[in-house]
């Protein structure tokens, strides 16, 4: 009797680390030799994400729409146009649509078909928002993602919606401002404000 | 295209993995990547619904199982080459060059105007809303019905919604339009709408969370009323 190996059905390249660095190298290089990439433009837009452009930014408009009922209303009628009052917008922020959490409606924003996230105010997106895991099965089962994911408990009789960002608008989430911070300033509730409380995914801090 | 991209709604991919303390880059090549999308839009590469594309058009198993940042390298490639500046022969020289000599400095150039763009570009953004003479077909309020078919090149109509009813929530205006613009067929700005979908419809009575709903973003092709 002979035997023969069963053939794979799929021939896939998987990459180390150090072979996809050499190779972003390679495409670089030649795309600085060819006048598109410099070094110090790459320097240059890694360190605004690194350090000017990040959550702290969407923490700042939180923590304003907190406290100037004015501000909240404009922020939930434009929020491009309010977030461009405290010179904060930009690339994949050009129209945004802050959505509002209360007491009976939770909301949560994912992208299913890729990875659109609003940098101006969150900054660059963690791996889990990008990777298969959370895009599948937020939309399908969100509150048991919340909750086993997340360790994040959304009460049943709390409606939970899922903003699928598919197209151009970038979706954000306006927490509810936490209890037992009547009368702290707008740089103290900032300091409240998570990352994952703008995604939908946390809790704010508390005082 | 019906590709791995097109996540919503399949099942066992496991819990959500958390990294703690994440950076916002892990290693140097993830800065390099980053630089990719904007730089060679710069350049004229792709536009944004033209570079997801290129990332759609990677093997499933693949697609699945790269690092993000892989996923932009793909399209990159893909348009680099179609544009005549990479050659997947130079590339794969280049590659072996440092992997074998990892610490060999990039070539240096000076170029204060696309430094500025990086400046600029951040602050200003790419807008894909475009003006538009064509009447809204449907308002606010509107029943409506994604239409159930199954494009071969880019849409972002994704599966899950196709067939589904839904109402709309929002109307936003006119933007580019992917299905046009991603298969290189020019903006074609069509009308954005939100609609709100029950998750019960979505997934059904037993599987679908009786008090949630998905909101997904549609271009007006996509509709038909219900």
């Amino acid at each position: 009797m002979s035997t023969t190996e069963s053939p794979l059905p799929v021939t896939m390249q998987q990459r180390s680390d150090a072979e996809v660095a050499a190779r972003v190298k390679a495409l670089e290089s030649i795309m600085i030799e060819k006048g598109i990439m410099t070094t110090e433009a790459v320097d240059r837009l890694a360190e605004i994400y690194e350090n000017e452009v990040g959550p702290q930014l969407g923490a700042s408009v939180v923590a304003k729409a907190w406290s100037d009922p004015g501000f909240r209303e404009r922020l939930l009628a434009n929020a491009t146009e309010a977030c461009a009052e405290m010179g904060i917008g930009g690339l994949q922020g050009e129209d945004m649509v802050v959505v509002e959490n209360t007491d009976t409606v939770h909301n949560v924003i994912v992208c299913t078909l890729c990875s659109c996230y609003p940098w101006p105010v969150l900054g660059l997106p963690p791996n889990w928002y990008k990777y298969p895991a959370y895009r599948s099965s937020i939309v399908r089962a969100p509150r048991r993602v919340l909750r086993e994911s997340f360790r994040f408990d959304i009460p049943d009789s709390v409606e939970i919606r899922v903003w699928d960002s598919s197209s151009e608008m970038r979706y954000w989430v306006l927490p509810l401002r936490p209890e037992g911070t009547e009368g702290m300033s707008e740089s103290e509730l900032a300091a409240l404000v998570t990352r994952d409380s703008m995604i939908g995914t946390g809790p704010t801090a508390t005082p | 295209m019906n590709g791995a991209h097109d996540l919503g709604g399949l099942d066992g991919l496991g819990p959500v993995a958390v990294e703690k303390d994440e950076p916002v880059f892990h290693s140097e090549w993830e800065k390099a990547a980053f630089a990719m999308f904007s730089m060679p839009f710069r350049a004229g590469f792709f536009g944004v619904d033209q570079f997801r594309y290129g990332i759609e058009q990677m093997h499933p198993a693949e697609y699945l199982a790269s690092r993000y940042y892989e996923h932009w390298i793909h399209t990159v490639e893909h348009y680099g080459e179609k544009a005549g500046v990479l050659d997947r022969t130079e590339t794969e020289r280049r590659t072996q060059h440092y992997l074998e000599h990892p610490d060999e400095l990039l070539p240096q150039r000076d170029d204060p105007d696309l430094l500025a763009f990086v400046n600029g570009v951040v602050k200003t953004g790419a807008p894909a809303g475009r003006p538009s003479d064509a009447a809204p077909k449907f308002a606010v309020g509107d029943r409506v019905r994604v239409i159930d078919d199954s494009p071969l090149d880019h849409t972002r109509k994704a599966r899950y919604i196709r067939g589904k009813t839904g109402v709309i929530e929002l109307a936003h205006g006119t933007f580019i339009y992917p299905d046009s613009a991603g298969n290189g067929r020019g903006e074609d700005p069509k009308h954005v709408y939100t609609v709100k979908f029950e998750s019960t419809h979505l997934w059904g009575p037993e599987a679908g969370d009786p008090n949630a709903s998905v909101y997904f973003d549609v271009w007006e092709p996509y509709l038909e009323n219900a």
